[in-house]
């Protein structure tokens, strides 16, 4: 079915997140639906599934006004969506999962006909290739395969329209590829598909045509042979972006973190971290590559002595640290960028200000003998925005009102805000948009070559190609393999994370 | 300035609209005006309407005091006239006084993420240890006397805090179960130590202590003989101590961290643990020191009757004061004038006090639903936080 969007708008109490947005995909195509975080991408999808109304405009299927005032419309509509977080109970299994709220009854008192159900996901699965095994319970599948189970969810309902958000932010890069090959196949079979994403290089690859959004409003439409990774990047952003931060050559001077055959347990107790050998030296950044739960948050949990470590050493400057706690090494002059901002790095409802004391309050000069100074915190503070490009109305502005990339500089800003010989960064650039990376990166090259060891565990193929002066893979709790720039091509190191070596 | 106010809103329409249910409550209860309303309708409904008027009359002037009192002591000028006119006033203060100190305390173990229950048993133990240090320190100048007999109060209740407080940074014991039971175990002690004759009254078969004459918190108005002691400043001074500490030390800092986002306050270096049982000392301790306060101040002797649940209408003070110290104090206050006010309304009008834990509920109720309010008085969701739809594009 042919989609289009006409000039949809819809304004939240201060923010005009949609502003006259006109989209249209046609029968069998994809469209790539390229922004930046707070661009209006997920304004506009949650009102093409029905949560939100717009404040005006129209919404047609194949040239006929619909009006969806609630998520049961659109799907009846024949939209489908899967989220960026799927929304699966883990204890059911595939056929279940995929029939829920519209399941096939049978009998007199309405029982679920499991087998009339299941005989339509198999098929479904066999006609898209998803090789989705029909009686695997979703707890026990890996993340890639869920996301087929959302597919399959959405085809389950009838939908010929399917909008994915953001679907490759947790997959490993053959999982993506392999999500590119099922989105191909979909639109050959006649389903329109919106592909929602902020990564560049994705819309080249898979969309017929590329729709950019820019605070609130369309900044362009553009064919993918007709473009390119730096037109896209400029409309996105309104400026030209730098897409890979330059870097001179790493100049490695002594050992500042080396790790002896650590091993660290996760929280189920099962080793999480195997033996793993590793030194980062000051000047040089060595980046560890790896799909998500590899054993690299229990890493970093372990270095930044957040979590015990099992056996093995742990030396930062030369000091044993294997039983140090968080303000110990903090103390040792380490910066911890945490994989999770609003998790592990922030306290949302704090101000900018507090945030940006939070782990050095107790130090000269904010603390003065257990009092907080807030003249001298709000001073500095203050220095860190302008220094920092912190956009925020004051500093006095809850942390959790700004956005993912201000919460991400008031987290580098304060790490960066005193001296430090080691950097430890776990997905430092996870959500932000094109802008937001390049400052951030090119900070991080600015502290190695003021002599910092960095260390950076990154999910972001780029993000680890960007940046490594090394690049280390991890897969299944070890380091399976350590790459020098020069011999870290993309297809390199996606096999190891992949697990073939 | 209208920024500073706006938290206000919320409570104060809460409070209106808790007002409005208990009329109805009134007006549907009225059990001889609804039996006239065939017969005279028009009569009914002002002769109910009179009774509602009459009743939060009487409440008002049974918690601030009678304006025609307060005339008359001014023509005679008479102190005895000054004392009648004031004593509602007083005793308003008086029952807000223990409800300032035990909401002060579960404001700060909230503030702290700790959810402490345990402020009755907290209450009691800090007024049985103020009974035993008096007793201890009897014959000694009564200044001295006192300041001991409080210090001993802010003891005990520091212990019973820093049991729940230890087990759960320790063993992860949940401290809403601790502290719950730790209040049964209080009361227990207390039952214990009055038997004790160091401590019971030997002329009473009642679980009663000796009589405190001897360590009294002085009055704050002495020529006019009124209950109202200093225990009612010092609470205001601890208000502001707590704000103090909260806002203006770096172990507040941790507290509020703490309370805030545990994850992001243990990888920022704070302790965990440490944060859990400061911040149950330290809400125990201010019980206590209410407890003290309670039993040298408002009544005269120890015994079980020295708590009537203080600990835990702290809970709903500490958050219609938005768990700010200011707010718990305005929430006492209202508290304080409501208990105070409900025995002059029941004597004038002969409506139950029940009404009053009917509306004090429905407060509470209003506060906890805010969204609620909001609706019924369309007002507009505050400015935009992390999570309104504004926020748009989730952290991918």
């Amino acid at each position: 079915m042919r989609l289009e969007l006409r000039e949809i708008t819809k304004q939240f109490p201060g923010v005009l997140a949609n502003d006259r947005i006109s989209i249209s995909a046609d029968r069998g195509k994809v469209l790539g639906l390229l922004g930046e975080n707070g661009a209006g991408k997920t304004t506009l999808m949650n009102i093409l599934s029905g949560l939100y109304r717009p404040d005006s405009g129209e919404i047609l299927i194949d040239g006929e006004p619909r009006l969806f005032s609630d998520p049961a419309d659109a799907i009846t509509a024949g939209i489908g969506m899967v989220h960026q977080h799927f929304m699966l109970v883990p204890v059911f299994d595939v056929v279940e999962s995929v029939a829920l709220g519209a399941e096939p009854v049978t009998g007199l008192v309405h029982t679920f006909d499991r087998a009339t159900a299941r005989k339509r996901v198999v098929e479904l699965s066999a006609q898209y290739g998803l090789h989705v095994d029909p009686d695997a319970k979703i707890e026990d599948l890996p993340v890639g395969v869920r996301q087929r189970v959302e597919i399959l969810k959405a085809l389950y309902r009838k939908s010929d329209i399917l909008v994915l958000d953001e679907p490759s932010a947790v997959l490993t890069p053959g999982e993506t590829e392999e999500l590119f090959a099922i989105i191909r196949g979909l639109a050959a079979g006649g389903t329109t598909v919106i592909f929602i994403t902020h990564k560049l290089n994705e819309v080249l690859e898979v969309a017929d045509t590329i729709t950019v959004l820019r605070r609130g409003r369309v900044a362009g439409t553009v064919l993918p042979d007709e473009t390119s990774r730096e037109e896209l990047a400029n409309l996105m952003v309104g400026r030209d972006v730098e897409l890979t931060v330059t870097r001179s050559p790493a100049k490695p001077a002594g050992v500042v973190l080396e790790l002896v055959d650590l091993n660290v347990r996760d929280d189920r107790d099962s080793m999480a971290v195997r033996g793993v050998n590793l030194e980062v030296r000051a000047g040089e950044i060595v980046a560890v590559a790896g799909v998500q739960g590899n054993g690299q948050t229990e890493l970093v949990e372990a270095i930044t002595g957040l979590r015990q470590v099992d056996s093995g050493s742990l030396r930062i400057g030369g000091q044993v640290v294997e039983h140090a706690s968080p303000r110990r090494v903090s103390d040792l002059g380490v910066a911890h960028i945490p994989e999770d901002r609003s998790r592990d790095g922030l306290i949302g409802s704090m101000t900018v200000e507090e945030n940006y004391i939070l782990d050095s309050y107790h130090r000269d000069p904010y603390s003065n003998g257990g009092r907080l100074d807030w003249k001298v915190i709000g001073e500095k503070a203050e220095v860190g925005v302008r220094e920092f490009d912190i956009r925020t109305p004051s500093i006095e502005t809850h942390v959790g009102a700004l956005s993912g990339g201000n919460q991400q500089k008031v987290i580098v800003a304060r790490e960066f805000s005193r001296p430090v010989q080691l950097v430890i960064a776990a997905q430092p650039t996870r959500g932000l948009d094109v802008g937001s990376i390049e400052y951030i990166h090119r900070r991080i090259i600015e502290q190695r070559d003021a002599g910092a060891a960095i260390l950076i565990v990154s999910t972001e193929l780029d993000e680890v190609l960007a940046l490594g002066d090394r690049v280390a893979v991890m897969f299944a709790g070890q380091i399976v393999g350590v790459l020098s720039s020069d011999q870290a091509t993309k297809e390199a190191v996606g096999m190891l994370m992949g697990g073939v070596h | 300035m209208r920024k500073r106010l706006r938290p206000l809103l919320v409570p104060a329409l809460a409070v209106l609209s808790a007002f409005i249910v208990g009329s109805l409550f009134l007006l549907f209860t009225d059990i001889k005006h609804i039996g006239m309303l065939t017969t005279d309708p028009v009569g009914a409904f002002t002769g109910a309407l009179g009774n509602i008027i009459d009743a939060y009359g009487a409440l008002i002037v049974g918690a601030f005091g009678d304006p025609k009192r307060f005339s008359t002591a001014l023509q005679s000028g008479d102190i005895h006239d000054w004392t009648i006119a004031f004593r509602p006033m007083s005793e308003t203060l008086v029952a807000a006084t223990p409800l300032m100190f035990t909401g002060l305390a579960i404001a700060v173990s909230f503030r702290s993420g700790v959810f402490n229950i345990g402020g009755d048993g907290q209450f009691v133990l800090g007024a049985l240890g103020a009974t035993v240090v008096a007793l201890m320190f009897r014959g000694m100048p009564a200044p001295i006397t006192l300041v001991a007999a409080l210090a001993g109060g802010i003891v005990f209740g520091a212990v019973w805090g820093f049991i729940p407080g230890f087990l759960k940074a320790r063993t992860g014991a949940h401290e809403v179960i601790t502290t719950i039971m730790l209040n049964y175990v209080a009361l227990q002690i207390v039952q214990l130590a009055l038997r004790n004759d160091f401590l019971r009254q030997s002329t009473s078969s009642q679980p009663i202590s000796k009589v405190l004459d001897f360590v009294r918190v002085p009055q704050l108005i002495p020529f006019l003989g009124l209950r109202l002691h200093w225990g009612f400043i010092v609470a205001l001074l601890v208000a502001a101590l707590v704000s103090w500490f909260l806002f203006k030390t770096t172990k507040g800092f941790e507290l509020r961290s703490a309370g805030l986002n545990l994850t992001a306050a243990r990888y920022a270096g704070m302790s965990a643990g440490g944060s859990i049982i400061l911040a149950m000392v330290v809400s125990g301790a201010l019980a206590g020191l209410g407890g003290a306060f309670q039993v040298m101040g408002s009544v005269t002797q120890m015994s079980n009757d020295v708590n009537s649940g203080y600990g835990w209408t702290a809970i709903a003070l500490a958050l219609l004061g938005g768990t700010r110290p200011g707010g718990v104090v305005a929430a006492a206050l209202l508290f304080g004038a409501l208990n105070n006010g409900g025995h002059g309304m029941q004597v004038a009008s002969g409506v139950p006090l029940d009404l009053l834990v009917f509306i004090q509920a429905l407060v509470i109720m209003f506060v906890a639903a805010p969204d609620l309010v909001r609706k019924i008085y369309r007002l507009r969701q505050p400015a935009i936080e992390s999570g309104a739809p504004a926020a748009e594009g989730a952290p991918a």
